[in-house]
């Protein structure tokens, strides 16, 4: 076994995901069956491989098109609260989260 | 009025004063009120922006102005792209009343060349999927094969095209995306290079994967609309600076010589013998067309499907963070802010989509970073350097799209990773930052659209195209 019950506590603890007990076990059981597909890329030998973290070429890249800083104005706010669950124009209001 | 569906036939009525461009979308509305319900492909219409921008181009008819190159065309868009004033869903509840402030950078450049955006379609959750059957509204009904998934994540953007609801429709391409549901669908459809499209305005699911492309009913006009969307964008810092080509200025020279290698790895077990007649008898017709067709090898196929699993819920876990109840999207209330962002994201995403979190999370995090997440990042070098080789020899590589023909709705929805090794064609080119099409091939057992794809090396779209235009135009689709 791969990935075990804690693991996936554990991990939808980081993720701030709640799940039911019958997610947590299925989702175990299918994550452990793709981990263990996906421990088939240790037949291949890759110590001297660099990972590739970037995938356009340096020369189409932003670095080599960095642009002006310019000030653009942006008046959205008031839209973007709109959709909001919970606004308090110019704020969005959320559960308290430091006791005084 | 006639029905007119294709770029060039739309823009020719419309300047020629045969229809108006209102009465096109008019036109186009009433086909999709008659058949959505079955096909369930739009799940957001745009009437009044529809006919305002058709009223724009009519303003120009009659003013005797030049007309844009996509004058009244309709075209619909994936709901996972940014439409200012357009409820955007991603096919997820937890964006169930999102609308956006603001237009991708694809919908605008459409816009601006003419087109006339109709509505937004159904899609996977946060295009998490290969079926379409993980929306949060419902599946899409296949229109060229009944009874059948349309193929994912941006189902509902090829079925709209293919059931001509839409002349052409913008979708996403993260592991397959686009080419596998215009394969299953019966129509093309493109990915662009990595970064030959702006992805501004589009919503992230794994931002070194992802890449907005077109479906459309002819190759010709899946190279317009890319042409039309493809370039810089200074809103995207990975947009490519590469000047884009006039595609189409290619499709008259025959692609005699040209060279096309063909890699055993995508021709292994697991392939539906039906696709494969077809793709044998599609590799066949290039030959025939005079393309020297050789053997190339690509050694590292066999691992895409877990290097691409663990780069893509990597990225995904983290990008989706943002949905969290506070910004956008119902809340589930609870007393404290962490309850609140546990709860929210709970009851909002979609059981693939807490799936792909899970995992990609679990990659991540500390003592399986280096075991997990920079493995995969390995194994993605290795498999572009496959790649670059290639492209050392040949000018385009002739894969078929997909290993199975469009299968049954509810057929594979319990089993999630067998629906992640069908996208074994697909996610390589992904992975590797290529352009790549699915063209039509024929049909399996002469009912199940099969495609062929077609991979090109970075920022080849205009050979990719160039030989899928010859490829439709000798009767591929006839296979």
């Amino acid at each position: 076994m791969k990935i075990s019950r804690e693991d996936v506590l554990r991990v939808a603890e980081l993720a701030y995901l709640d799940l039911s007990e019958a997610e947590l076990e299925t989702y175990r059981a299918q994550i452990d069956e793709i981990l263990e597909y996906i421990g088939k890329l240790n037949e291949l030998d890759t110590t001297n491989v660099e990972p590739m973290a970037q995938v356009l070429a340096d020369d189409q890249t932003a670095d080599a098109t960095l642009r002006v800083d310019l000030v653009v104005p942006c008046a959205v706010a008031d839209e973007v609260l709109q959709h909001a669950p919970d606004p308090e124009p110019p704020y969005f209001r959320v559960p308290k989260v430091i006791e005084r | 009025m006639s029905t007119p569906s294709t770029i060039s036939s739309v823009r020719e009525s419309v300047a020629g004063k045969k229809a108006s461009a209102w009465e096109v979308a008019a036109e186009y509305f009433k086909r999709i009120a008659a058949r959505n319900g079955e096909l369930n492909a739009y799940l957001t219409l745009c009437e009044e922006r529809a006919y305002k921008q058709a009223d724009r181009v009519d303003a120009l008819v009659a003013a005797g102005k030049p007309l844009p190159p996509l004058a009244g065309v309709p075209i619909a868009v994936k709901d996972v792209i940014s439409t200012r004033g357009v409820r955007t869903t991603c096919g997820s509840k937890i964006l169930s009343n999102y609308v956006p402030p603001y237009d991708a950078t694809a919908v605008s450049r459409l816009e601006a060349a003419g087109a006339v955006i109709l509505g937004k379609t159904n899609c996977d959750e946060f295009a998490m999927g290969s079926s379409n059957e993980n929306s949060a509204y419902g599946p899409v009904q296949n229109p060229a094969a009944p009874g059948c998934v349309p193929g994912g994540s941006s189902g509902g953007s090829a079925a709209v095209v293919a059931a001509d609801l839409a002349v052409a429709s913008l979708g996403t391409d993260t592991g397959g995306s686009i080419r596998q549901p215009g394969s299953f669908c019966g129509i093309p459809a493109m990915m662009g290079s990595y970064g030959r499209v702006s992805r501004y305005g589009l919503i992230a699911f794994a931002s070194s994967l992802d890449r907005i492309g077109p479906f459309a009913r002819n190759v010709a006009d899946v190279a317009t609309v890319l042409k039309i969307i493809a370039g810089r964008d200074p809103y995207d810092s990975t947009s490519a600076t590469a000047p884009v080509e006039d595609y189409a200025s290619s499709f008259s020279k025959p692609v005699k010589g040209m060279k096309i290698g063909i890699a055993k790895e995508y021709f292994g077990a697991g392939m539906d013998s039906g696709v494969r007649e077809k793709v044998t008898a599609g590799i066949e017709l290039l030959r025939k067309l005079g393309c020297q067709v050789g053997d190339i090898q690509l050694p590292h196929t066999d691992y895409a499907i877990a290097s691409y699993y663990i780069i893509a819920t990597a990225e995904a876990s983290s990008n989706l963070a943002r949905y969290d109840g506070v910004r956008f999207g119902p809340r589930v209330e609870s007393d404290s802010l962490i309850s609140m962002y546990r709860k929210t994201r709970g009851a909002g995403f979609g059981a693939e989509v807490k799936r792909r979190i899970v995992l990609g999370t679990y990659v991540l995090s500390a003592g399986y970073y280096d075991a997990y997440y920079l493995k995969g990042q390995k194994v993605r070098a290795l498999i572009a350097e496959d790649f670059r080789k290639a492209f050392g020899q040949v000018d385009a590589i002739v894969t078929p799209t997909s290993p199975v023909p469009p299968f049954k709705l509810g057929e594979r929805v319990n089993d999630p990773l067998q629906m992640y090794l069908a996208d074994i064609y697909t996610v390589t080119g992904s992975l590797a930052g290529l352009p790549g099409i699915s063209v039509p091939c024929g049909c399996a057992g002469g009912k199940l659209p099969v495609g062929l794809q077609i991979f090109g090396p970075a920022f080849g779209e205009a050979q990719v195209l160039h030989l899928a235009h010859a490829f439709e135009q000798a009767g591929g689709a006839a296979l």
